[in-house]
């Protein structure tokens, strides 16, 4: 047992995208478990190991965690990137659920029938460019500070950087009228872990693709 | 006070009326188009969605971050980080099962009773059973601590819910029959549940229209 937190998912972004974004942000290396087969999973089911029968799972500081909020909301505590008081911890919490709407879009692009992709991503396009964007817009221009809350960077900041790189890959210009989210991107990207975590080699995951949509399927049939 | 602001019926709501059970709020209903779009004008709605709060001079949106909130403001988000990552596992599951329920009345008629038979076997088949286990195996009264916290709250509402769709389907679960009473029995929550209180009924199809009339959404709902 390294001591370092270990991931078990299927070898894709998925639910567990956002916890190695956040792992990683924090500077925290972890070893990852994937889930190649339904044997394996089935067999993690019967050993116990998945509180309500599902993945992501994390392991760390002996516990099992699953339930992807429960599971970033205690890397957030433990690596201080939960703001500094309550008000704070409120404010990170509503830009991050907001922001994982628009990601759940994102999840389930790659499993909507192909008839149904180009209406989809007029969709997330719409809903980046309407409801999510504007608001983080709004709240760089009016405090001018670097990081969404408290001046100082948070689990909102990663979630966030997280998504508009996602919704950049399927809507390229979508920050065309955001000029402070421009900026936001570019001081995110270039903070020292993040940047690591952008760079080949490190565990971020490409976007889905057949082969990816195909082990889902295959590894959680009924 | 706490100002509540969403329809008059439960939705994603009920959760945090029923975490506020023991302190007292207010509430205002959306009825019409015009409400919702003078609420969406004034900038009240962050993400120009229901449920909104108003709660220690923020007007707080997000079911979760708001639930979040109110549960460590009230203590009941238990002790430290770990008793919280069991708590948050805890409500990230029954919020899990209540989504197959929140859904359930806009659905067709044929498709109501498919997902009644899913409610009835997720609960049973991957819900009550953890739950159920975690008392047995601590014996305390409490899911998380030996402390009344959000996530018994939460187990509450649940199996109240999935009961209104099958009555017995507690049968299997001791530890969960004798949670339910002591619940049920802490005096906010008690109050909570007799009639008069701002507890919602089970939701029909007024609820349904009044919902579909004031967001213009939800009209060709599928079920899971």
């Amino acid at each position: 047992m390294s001591g370092k937190p270990r991931l078990t998912y299927l070898n894709g972004r998925g639910r567990m995208e956002s916890i190695r974004w956040l792992l990683a942000a924090a500077g925290v290396e972890f070893e990852e478990v994937y889930l190649e087969t339904k044997e394996q999973y089935d067999k993690l089911i019967k050993d116990g190991f998945l509180l309500f029968q599902q993945v992501p799972l994390v392991e760390i500081d002996g516990m099992k965690m699953v339930q992807t909020k429960a599971i970033m909301s205690y890397i957030a505590g433990k690596y201080n990137l939960y703001g500094k008081d309550l008000k704070e911890r409120a404010l990170i919490d509503m830009y991050v659920e907001g922001i994982s709407d628009l990601m759940q879009m994102i999840l389930m692009f790659p499993f909507s029938p192909p008839d149904a992709k180009e209406k989809n991503i007029e969709s997330i396009k719409e809903r980046a460019t309407n409801r999510y964007f504007p608001v983080f817009e709004k709240v760089l221009k009016q405090h001018g500070q670097d990081f969404l809350v408290g001046n100082k960077f948070s689990w909102a900041d990663v979630q966030l950087i997280e998504a508009i790189l996602a919704v950049e890959e399927k809507v390229p210009a979508v920050l065309s009228g955001f000029p402070q989210l421009q900026v936001f991107k570019t001081k995110m990207s270039n903070m020292p872990t993040i940047k690591k975590f952008l760079q080949p080699g490190s565990p971020r995951k490409p976007p889905p693709d057949a082969h990816y949509v195909e082990t889902v399927l295959k590894i959680f049939k009924k | 006070k706490p100002k509540l602001y969403y329809f008059d019926g439960r939705g994603k709501m009920e959760s945090i009326r029923w975490l506020l059970a023991a302190a007292e709020f207010e509430e205002e209903f959306l009825e019409t188009r015009d409400q919702y779009e003078k609420l969406l004008q004034g900038g009240s709605l962050m993400f120009q969605q229901v449920p909104m709060v108003e709660i220690d001079g923020m007007r707080m949106v997000q079911t979760r971050a708001i639930l979040s909130y109110i549960a460590a403001k009230y203590n009941l988000y238990g002790k430290d980080l770990k008793e919280r990552a069991l708590i948050d596992m805890y409500v990230g599951g029954t919020d899990d099962l209540m989504g197959f329920i929140l859904m359930f009345p806009f659905l067709s008629a044929e498709d109501k009773e498919k997902q009644r038979a899913l409610i009835v076997q997720k609960a049973t088949s991957r819900y009550f059973p953890v739950y159920e286990k975690v008392l047995k195996d601590h014996g305390h009264d409490f899911l998380v601590g030996n402390n009344f916290s959000w996530a018994d709250v939460h187990l509450l509402e649940a199996i109240l819910m999935v009961e209104e769709k099958k009555s017995d389907v507690l049968s299997g679960f001791p530890q969960l029959q004798a949670f339910k009473a002591r619940i049920s029995s802490i005096p906010a929550i008690k109050k909570f549940l007799e009639p008069g209180s701002q507890r919602k009924p089970v939701p029909d199809d007024k609820f349904v229209e009044t919902v579909r009339r004031v967001l213009r959404m939800y009209y060709d709902v599928k079920a899971n």
